[in-house]
Parts: structure tokens; sequence; C-alpha cells
């Protein structure tokens, strides 16, 4: 209970020192927590860009457009041939009369396309593959397009391929970002104990010519640089809790456009937690190296 | 308790503070260091506390050879031993209870000990109503005074003075000389450098000059003879 009560006040401590320049305090805990919330930002977004490439990737669609020479009897081939293929879950036989129907019900082309004389669309196949990796995909479409009287194997999703290329790029990106805002933070924190250090030189020096251990002295500043990335971490969390809510409407709107019901995911709890005890973490380190590059240059004369 | 042997300190500058000296102080003894100024008291005080380390000869306290002493050995040594120091060292960003309670938070005393203590040890300087106050208020006796406070208050079995009277009226000298007695009293060993020469009567003096001891008197034998 002694040594708990001892820790709090230590840390209660910090925190009136954290504040002791209250404009400079929240202006290094806002500095943090701007550096913090890019990359984790940026992770959330790429969590959420996840979830819609599984949501779309998950069915999707190669049609086969046949030539126009090709007869019932071709068909009934194709059909077999598809059916045996172990890469495809499902293959739709579209006849061209029923595309012409679709087309002129769902796009209100009725008119034109009552004044055509004969129908220009062919046959067609609408497959579903078992994979859904890019790559996988890319494979089977180049495979039906040999198959005789396919005319065009179409993926529809080719730009899920861009998409999973785009998601690399920036899943690097953030851990590049990370990375350096990261090295930011422990260098704030490390400049923080510096000169927290320097205004309490003389404390320290009393200090230890009266017995204290490096361990008594150097806790204060551990807390301080602990406390202020903790700071950070939390302001971090709050700027990316309150940017998500104000896309949270614009996002459902826009993939309600598009036929989707995906909405966009907030932060989870463990993710948050991570956010906060790593900047805990990056400011105790920084504190860490501070003490010990600065605290052995103040011995007591 | 306290044992010179053969010391010598020279500064960075080159300076020899200190040449060759060697005395013991027992356990429980009362010593008066004089010598005027630049003499070396300053310097030899600081010795026992491993403030300053000896070029040659060693330094034993409580028959632990202070002078080879690893650095993070050195907090507990200091625990032992109150220090007043010459310029105060007091923090003036704090009360005078914070002052004084400050050995006290390093041993990990508990608060209501601690509060108790604090209050204790400014009663016995006559400070328990200023408490409150910050140092800077106080005048120079006072500070002294609270210096005081701040070494005895975890009750050390070594005291080190340096000047503690240097501030203080004919009165207030001989408050702080009781003070003094009664830590001899319960066993305390101390050691106290002075210019005040009215302090000196029947108690063993050690006098420095220009580094090395001029003179040392037993305090029963210059008693017997005065
Ligand atoms: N840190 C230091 N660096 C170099 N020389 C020093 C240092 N401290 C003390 N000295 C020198 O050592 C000598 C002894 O100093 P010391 O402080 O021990 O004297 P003192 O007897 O305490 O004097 P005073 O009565 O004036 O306090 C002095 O000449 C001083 O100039
Ligand atoms: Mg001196």
């Amino acid at each position: 209970m002694g040594a708990l009560a001892q820790h709090a006040g230590i840390a209660q401590n910090a925190l009136r020192r954290l504040f002791s320049s209250p404009i400079s305090g929240f202006l290094n805990i806002i500095v943090i927590g701007i550096a913090l919330c890019l990359p984790s930002g940026m992770y959330v977004l790429m969590q959420n860009a996840q979830g819609l490439l599984a949501e779309v990737s998950a069915s999707p669609q190669i049609s086969l457009f046949l030539t126009m020479d090709a007869n019932a009897e071709d068909i009934a081939t194709l059909r077999k041939q598809l059916a045996q293929n172990p890469a495809i879950g499902k293959a739709v036989f579209v006849p061209r009369a029923d595309a012409l129907k679709n087309l002129a019900q769902s796009n209100g082309l009725a008119d034109v396309i009552a004044g055509l004389e004969s129908n220009p669309l062919p046959d067609a196949f609408v497959v579903s593959p078992r994979a859904t990796r890019a790559q996988a995909l890319d494979l089977l479409r180049n495979q039906l397009q040999k198959i005789p009287h396919v005319d065009l194997a179409q993926l529809d999703s080719a730009w899920i391929y861009k998409l999973e290329a785009m998601l690399d790029f920036a899943r690097i990106l953030t851990f590049i970002l990370a990375g350096l805002l990261s090295l930011a933070l422990v260098a704030i924190t490390f400049n923080t104990i510096r000169l927290q250090i320097m205004t309490q030189k003389d404390e320290i020096q009393v200090a230890k010519l009266i017995g204290a251990t490096n361990s008594f002295v150097r806790r204060p500043f551990l807390y301080l640089g602990a406390m202020q990335g903790m700071l950070g971490g939390i302001t971090a969390w709050l700027i990316i809790v309150l940017c998500l809510h104000f896309l949270k409407q614009p996002v459902s709107t826009l993939s309600r456009l598009y036929g989707s019901n995906f909405a966009l995911q907030p932060l989870s709890a463990a993710d948050s937690l991570t956010l906060m005890l790593f900047s805990l973490y990056l400011g105790l380190m920084g504190a860490w190296l501070s003490v010990a590059r600065h605290l052995s240059e103040i011995e007591p004369r | 308790m306290i044992s010179f042997n053969q010391v010598s300190k020279r500064y960075p500058g080159g300076f020899e503070a200190l040449k060759n000296v060697s005395f013991d102080l027992a356990k429980g003894e009362m010593a008066f260091l004089t010598g005027h100024s630049g003499a070396g008291k300053s310097t030899l005080l600081k010795l026992i506390a491993a403030i300053e380390r000896p070029n040659s000869g060693s330094v034993l306290v409580n028959n632990q050879n202070v002078s080879a002493l690893k650095n993070a050995a050195l907090p507990f040594l200091r625990r032992n031993i109150g220090m007043i120091f010459q310029d105060h060292k007091l923090l003036f960003d704090r009360s005078v209870f914070d002052n004084v309670q400050l050995p006290l938070q390093i041993c990990g005393f508990d608060h209501r000990e601690t509060a108790k203590r604090v209050r204790a040890a400014l009663d016995k300087v006559g400070l328990l109503g200023r408490e409150k106050a910050n140092p800077i208020a106080l005048s120079g006796g006072e500070q002294q005074r609270l210096c005081i406070a701040r070494a005895i208050v975890n009750r050390p079995s070594i005291l080190l003075a340096d000047e503690p009277t240097g501030n203080l009226d004919a009165e207030y000298t001989q408050e702080i000389m009781k003070i003094f007695d009664s830590f001899h009293q319960v066993g305390a060993t101390l050691l106290i450098s002075t210019h005040d020469a009215g302090m000196l009567k029947g108690v063993r003096t050690i006098n420095l000059r220009h580094g090395e001891i001029a003179t040392e008197s037993s305090g029963k034998i210059t008693g017997a003879a005065s």
C-alpha cells in the first residue's frame, strides 16, 4: 500500500510537472497526438479497405461472351466443359435474347432496343470462380479465353487487382510512416525530459547528496515521459474517433449508392489499447534514453 | 567510525586542498574542525560523504573504505550521514516542510511517519510555525536552521556540519549547540567545522592549516587545562 501510494504520488507529481507550463505541455501532447494519428488513421482506413475488398472479391465473376456463330451444340459442350473445370464454382448460361430483355428493362433503353433490327448481343456464360485472389482469377480468365467459340473472357473485377496493389503500397507506406513518427515521438520525449532535467538540476543534486538512488532520481522522469506518451496516444485516438464519426455518414451514403451495405468500421478496443500502450512505451523509451544521457552529467559537488 | 589515513586531495586545477591528513573519530565522538578560510575544512567533510574522492590515502566510515565505494553504493552511505552544507543547498521551489521531508521520501517512509518526523525536526530548530513558508522567505539564520532540520530528520548516526552557525547570533549558536549535544547524547558521531572559537570549549578540535593538520587538541585535556 505504501509503495502504491508512493507511485501514485510520483505520477501525480509528473502530471503537475507536465502542465507546469500549460501551453507547451498541451502543445507537446497535441504534436504527439497528430504524429501518432497519421499512421494509425491510415491503419484504420486500410482495415476498412480490406473489409471492402473481402466483400466485393468474395463474389468475383468472369463473363464469357461467345462468338455469334456458336450453335446450341457448341453451347452444350461448353456448358459441360465449364461444369467439369475444378476452378469454377458455378456457370450460368445467359441466352442472347434474355440479355437483350434485361438490358431493355434495367437501363430504360427500351426505345433504342425496340428500334434495333436484330439482337446485337452474343450468348454468354457468367462464371463464378472458386478463387478470390486476383492472380488466380487472372490465370483462369486467360485459360477461358483460349476455349473455342469464346470471343471474350472478361474479368469484371480487374479493379480488385489494382485495389490490392494499392493496398500493398499503402501498407508499406503506413509502416514507414509509423516508423518515422515513432522516432519523432521518442525525440520529442527525449527533449521534453532533457529540459525537465535541466530545470530540476538543483533538486537532483540535492537528492543525490542526501542519499537518493539513481532509480529514485530517474523514476519521476520516466513517469513523465510515459505519461506524455500516453496522453499523446489518447489524443491520437480521439482524433481518429472524431474523424471516423464525421466520415461515417458520407461513406454509408456512398456505399448505398453503389448497392453495397458497407459501413465504416471504428477502431477496435484491442487496437485502441495497443495504440495507447505503444505510445506510452515510446514515451517511456524517449525518457529512458534522455535520462541515461543527461542524468549522469549531474553529479553533486 | 571515521578514519582518515594519509589522505591527500588535489583538485583538478592542481591545487592540493588536503595533504597527508590522518585522524580517527570514534563512534559517538564529537569534534570540531577549525582552520582559516581555504584550509580544507569543506573538502575534508566532502571526502567523508564521498562527494569528493581522495587522490591518495583512505577514508574509512564505519569500517568501509569510502574512497573505493561503487557509485551504486553511495546513496546508502549518505543516508547514514546527515550533512549540513555550507551553502545550504535548500530547494526554493517548495515549502519548508517539503524540504525537510526529502530525505524521508528518499528512504521510502510513509506519509504519517514522515509528517511526524518532519514536525519533530522543525520543532527542534524552532521553525515549526514556518512549515508552509518558502525557504526564500526565511532569514539567513532560519535557512541555516532549516538545513539542520533536514540533516537530522532521518536520525543519521553521523552528522557532518559545515559552518552551521556562520550566520547565527550567540543565542542561536547556543541553541544549535544544544541540538548537536542532544544528538551526541543519543550516540551520534559529529564533526562540525567552524570559525567560531566561542563554540570550542571542552571539545576535541582538529585544526587545519593549508590542508594539513596543524594541531589537534583532545577536548578533555584542554578542558582540564583551562
Ligand atoms: N571544486 C574545486 N575545484 C578546485 N579547487 C577547489 C574546489 N573546491 C575547493 N577548492 C580549493 O580547495 C581549497 C580548500 O577549500 P575548502 O572549501 O575545503 O576550504 P574551507 O576550509 O572550507 O574554506 P572556508 O572556510 O572558506 O569554507 C581552497 O583553496 C579552494 O580554493
Ligand atoms: Mg568551507
